[in-house]
């Protein structure tokens, strides 16, 4: 009964998705302005619709209604509440609708909030997005409908998917999903710039924050991946180079281009095409990942089950590249820039060097990811691309990206002499060799890691420096420490937002070179009470025990005791947790966790009866921590950038009364 | 508004630049390959009423058709096949071993061929599962997982008979029993017999 | 003729197994790992042999054992599981027809690319000698701050500070 209600909202907000389209290009032809406004309200209703919606889902989730073929998909009786409702993203339905239900948030508060300052742009934006609504809402209306009713009601369901009942996946597609969804208003608003012709600077004030919300989404989304991956999946890593993280981590890529090349723009009024062209690109690598993770094209551990989706989501996916592609390239020479570059040493020369390394990173991870479908067209055999190619291509690449996040903020708009520039990292270059010599003391040899040290060193010098400088200023004039620190922030937080979050790659670029360079490993079977020994660490196997955890879980837990250099530190309990329904096994790992390093252990088998023995697998990973760190600086400057400036916010609502007041004539 | 795109289209020259010509052939090339990719993995797996893929096996050494090393499906027609995906590691697999066997010893002569198809498997392992159930039928380990994709398993045991004319006559996912095997060699003897 | 061809036989097959009974010995789990790293098994996709829980990898891990303790190198081992399983168990396509152009990919993507990039700044910057570099006041006015004026701030010499801080840029 309450899941017709949903199924019905559904349907009506299809209809209204539709009807704003119609009614908003309708509006634009005919000049009539009150069908363009009704094309909005539509759009902004679909909103509360898509809620009920999911609401009334997450109420037959959690009141374990297994008539409705999904929830008994996904859920069982005696899961906890709490995963009854984030089921609601644990199969595919489901996941589509909560997806819907983000689309309909955003291009709601999209159209409400920008509708006076953009006036112009808006009847296109509003049939760009209605239409992406229309696609999303048809799919969980028609295809993949999560109030589909089963014949007979199941005494019990089948439990969400083990590897989705972590925590951490509580939040991580969520924020994936916002990230993803986020990109479709900048890309309904360069589409409605490039169909309109308006191609002045509109668009982009209009998206830029969006863009920045989204991306610190994506960004939210890739971290809390690879945390789950690193506390669940126990392979000892964090990030995998599979299918799935490298759809979501393409469309980061492009937008991390296109929030460096758009400052070009906005100083130099140059690049308009191409900043054009990367947003574009980033929605396309959105819908393009999604398709490739749900249709079981290039299979992976998190793909959903394959489904009736393919077809239907391969239709929107040419529509929208080859619509992409002809307004993009009908206004080319429209975009042409007017001003020229004056130097090679440039700021505005840099951004270009880093749109061209982060191009071609992306380059790289697109054909490797989509290599399985190239190889089988091609050989007829689907092929496979593991980490260490990742590794191998694009290390060289991410080092000279760092190098030049380091330098960038040295040079200057318009142009650079060289010898300024030598003078700027004459020092910092210096304090770098001290550091790689002092590595190198302390007995470091791989030259991997003394080049990756040595570059990630150097940026960090340079960027503490831009830091520095910018108080050091400040103070000159009389401010104490501190409050010139936190004026510096607030009052440039776009570009010292910018700098903290270098801050935050270059702490992640230490972890990784510790993680990828020194990483070690071992595997043994151990008899209660024996014990191993790793770098500092020694663990002593004290045996293990099963039991029945909720639901169809069922527990073996070992108990290992940790010494470093000798002296008792805690117990850990690594287990493997059997799911009996599913037959899935999980090892989940347990570590000692330092700032240096972790002492990282995995129960791999345990043989109860033979002998009371159990075999280990165990990994030191030295630095671990900076990569978490090193996310937490990254996101709060990303939250430092992106968060609204009282001063701009009183300068738009300026420019935005006369608008509204011309309107309301 | 409607001047601006005036002036786009007059300013606009008849001549098609190559890399305008470049961009579209990347972005059809892309969709094209999506949606080859998409039949392919979406393609109808073998169905009953439909001729089935031949394939060349190389057979484990004990367990050869006729002494030949290496043979193809379609050097069997003419028989009646019941081609079984299997595995050492897999449960479901050892329900129906014994039931293949005997079936096999009792219909061999009347011109049926059972062929068992190992799907990713380790051989000393597989050698060791046809020793436990005794198995005397022809084996043949999936080299490659060729004959897999060909057949589109989902997973093992699957069992496909096909009849004399090289005609998928059953497709069985996960473990068969007697009546279901029993039933379609009875219906497929009974044909032009 | 027959004689010599069985002696010959046996010496090779004396030389075949002396040195595989030599090494027929306890192998480690950490050596097994350190191939079966380099493999991915098709029943569970882009999990590494050596951490994937199915029972078909501990199968798999077995065999890998297995055949080292039989005295066979790492490229033997992986060449027979591609050659068992197919190219798509390797973690590393092998660098030899289609799999060679993805190894040639990044290099020539990069310079391809970099050829590209460097003439098209070339030709940006041609055109552009003749421009003047525009006075400091404008490079502050950017065009966004044009359309959106900065609040003034009361006090002078935060307005210097700031200043002084747009010079430093």
């Amino acid at each position: 009964m309450i899941a017709d209600i949903g199924y019905l909202s559904l349907l009506i907000a299809f209809g209204l998705a539709v009807y704003s389209a119609v009614s908003a290009w309708y509006g634009h032809r005919k000049n009539d302005l009150r069908w363009v406004e009704s094309a909005r309200n539509a759009t902004i209703l679909t909103f509360p619709l898509v809620i009920l919606a999911c609401g009334t889902l997450v109420i037959s989730l959690v009141r374990s209604d297994f008539s409705l073929e999904y929830v008994w998909r996904v859920s069982s009786r005696d899961m906890p509440t709490y995963l009854k409702i984030t089921a609601l993203w644990g199969g595919q339905a489901g996941s589509l609708l909560f997806w819907n239900f983000l689309l309909a948030a955003f291009t709601a508060a999209a159209m409400a909030r920008k509708w006076d300052q953009q006036r112009q742009l808006m009847p296109y934006a509003l049939v760009v997005a209605s239409i992406t609504q229309i696609f999303f809402l048809g799919i969980s209306a028609f295809i993949e409908n999560p109030f589909i009713r089963l014949e007979s009601v199941p005494v019990n369901g089948n439990g969400l998917n083990p590897l989705l009942r972590h925590p951490g996946m509580i939040i991580h597609p969520p924020m994936l999903y916002l990230g993803f969804t986020g990109f479709t208003i900048p890309y309904a608003f360069a589409m409605a710039a490039l169909i309109s012709g308006k191609l002045d600077d509109a668009w982009i004030r209009t998206t830029r924050r969006w863009t920045l919300v989204a991306w610190l989404f994506l960004s939210l989304g890739l971290i809390l991946g690879g945390r789950w991956a690193y506390d669940v999946l126990g392979w000892g890593g964090y990030w995998a180079w599979d299918p799935v993280e490298n759809a979501s981590l393409m469309p980061w890529l492009s937008g991390t281009a296109f929030l460096h090349s758009v400052m070009i723009q906005e100083k130099r009024n140059m690049f308009k095409m191409w900043n054009m062209f990367l947003v574009v690109l980033t929605y396309c690598l959105v819908i393009l990942g999604t398709f490739i993770v749900r249709s079981g094209v290039i299979s992976s551990v998190h793909s959903f089950a394959q489904s009736a989706i393919g077809p239907f989501f391969f239709g929107f996916i040419g529509i929208m590249l080859v619509f992409s592609t002809y307004w993009i390239i009908r206004r080319k020479d429209d975009l042409r820039s007017k001003n020229h570059l004056l130097s090679f040493l440039s700021r505005e020369a840099a951004f270009l060097y880093n749109n061209f390394l982060i191009l071609a990173i992306l380059a790289i991870v697109f054909l490797f990811t989509y290599y399985p479908i190239f190889s089988e067209l091609f050989t007829g055999e689907k092929g496979f691309v593991g980490p260490t190619v990742y590794e191998q291509a694009l290390a060289p690449l991410f080092a000279v990206l760092v190098l030049l996040m380091g330098v960038a903020p040295l040079t200057m708009w318009y142009r650079t002499s060289l010898k300024r520039l030598e003078m700027g990292v004459r020092w910092p270059a210096a304090a770098t060799a001290v550091f790689v010599l002092v590595l190198f003391a302390f007995g470091i040899r791989s030259w991997g890691a003394l080049v990756g040290f040595g570059i990630v060193g150097f940026s960090a010098i340079l960027t503490l420096l831009e830091f520095w400088k910018g108080t050091h200023a400040r103070m000159r004039k009389g401010e104490p420490l501190w409050t010139a620190f936190s004026n510096l922030l607030a009052r440039n937080r776009r570009r010292y937002g910018g700098y903290w979050i270098h801050l935050g790659v270059i702490v992640m670029g230490f972890g990784i070179i510790g993680v990828e360079i020194f990483q070690q490993d071992t595997q043994m079977r151990l008899q209660a009470g024996a014990s191993l020994q790793m770098g500092n660490y020694e663990m002593v196997f004290q045996g293990a025990r099963r039991y029945e955890g909720p639901d169809d879980l069922l527990i073996t837990e070992a108990a290992v005791d940790v010494y470093e250099n000798g002296r008792f530190i805690k117990t850990i309990t690594p287990r493997i947790e059997f799911y009996t329904r599913t037959g899935q096994t999980m090892t989940i790992p347990k570590a000692r966790s330092t700032i240096t390093e972790d002492f990282y252990v995995l129960m791999v088998n345990w043989e109860p009866t033979s002998a009371n023995a159990a075999t280990f697998r165990v990994f030191l990973n030295p630095l671990i921590n900076w990569v978490w760190a090193g996310s937490i600086i990254f996101i709060i400057g990303t939250l430092i950038a992106a968060w609204p400036n009282p001063i701009d916010e009183k300068a738009t609502q300026i420019i935005r009364r006369p608008v509204s007041a011309h309107a309301t004539d | 508004m409607t001047e601006t795109i005036q002036t786009t289209t007059s300013e606009k020259k008849q001549t098609i630049r190559w890399s305008t010509l470049l961009i579209w052939a990347i972005v059809l090339g892309l969709i094209a390959t999506l949606g080859w990719a998409l039949l392919n993995t979406n393609a109808p797996r073998p169905e009953a009423g439909k001729p089935a893929p031949d394939f060349s096996m190389q057979f484990f050494d004990e367990y050869r058709w006729q002494e030949k090393p290496v043979a193809n499906l379609s050097d069997m027609r003419g028989n009646i096949i019941v081609m079984n995906f299997w595995a050492s590691w897999c449960v479901e697999c050892r329900l129906e071993a014994e039931l293949l066997e005997n079936t096999w010893r009792k219909y061999q002569d009347q011109g049926v061929i059972f062929l068992g198809i190992d799907y990713v498997d380790a051989e000393p392992n597989a050698l060791a599962y046809l020793k436990e159930y005794d198995v005397t039928y022809p084996n043949a380990p999936d080299l490659g997982t060729d004959i897999a994709r060909q057949y589109h398993i989902t997973g093992v045991p699957e069992t496909f008979i096909i009849d004399r004319d090289g005609t998928i006559a059953h497709v069985q996912i996960g473990p068969i029993n007697a009546a279901t095997l029993e039933g379609v060699l009875g219906k497929l003897l009974a044909q032009n017999n | 003729m027959k004689k010599s061809s069985l002696l010959v036989t046996f010496v090779m097959l004396l030389l075949i197994t002396l040195p595989v009974y030599g090494q027929n010995r306890q192998v480690s789990d950490d050596e097994v790992n350190a191939v079966a790293k380099k493999l991915y098994c098709p029943v569970c996709e882009s999990t590494p042999l050596d951490v994937c829980p199915t029972q078909a990898c501990a199968d798999w891990r077995e065999l890998i054992r297995t055949q080292l303790s039989e005295g066979k190198t790492e490229e033997e081992i992986l060449a027979y599981f591609a050659q068992q399983y197919g190219d798509g168990v390797l973690a590393e396509p092998p660098r030899r027809g289609f799999g060679l152009l993805l190894w040639l990919f990044p290099i020539v993507a990069i310079v391809l690319g970099g050829i590209f990039f460097s003439r098209y700044m070339a030709s940006l910057r041609e055109t552009a000698v003749s421009e003047p570099v525009p006075p400091p006041s404008t490079i502050i006015m950017s065009t966004i701050k044009t359309l959106t004026p900065e609040q003034p701030t009361n006090d002078p010499y935060i307005t210097r500070v700031e200043e002084e801080l747009k010079k430093l840029d």
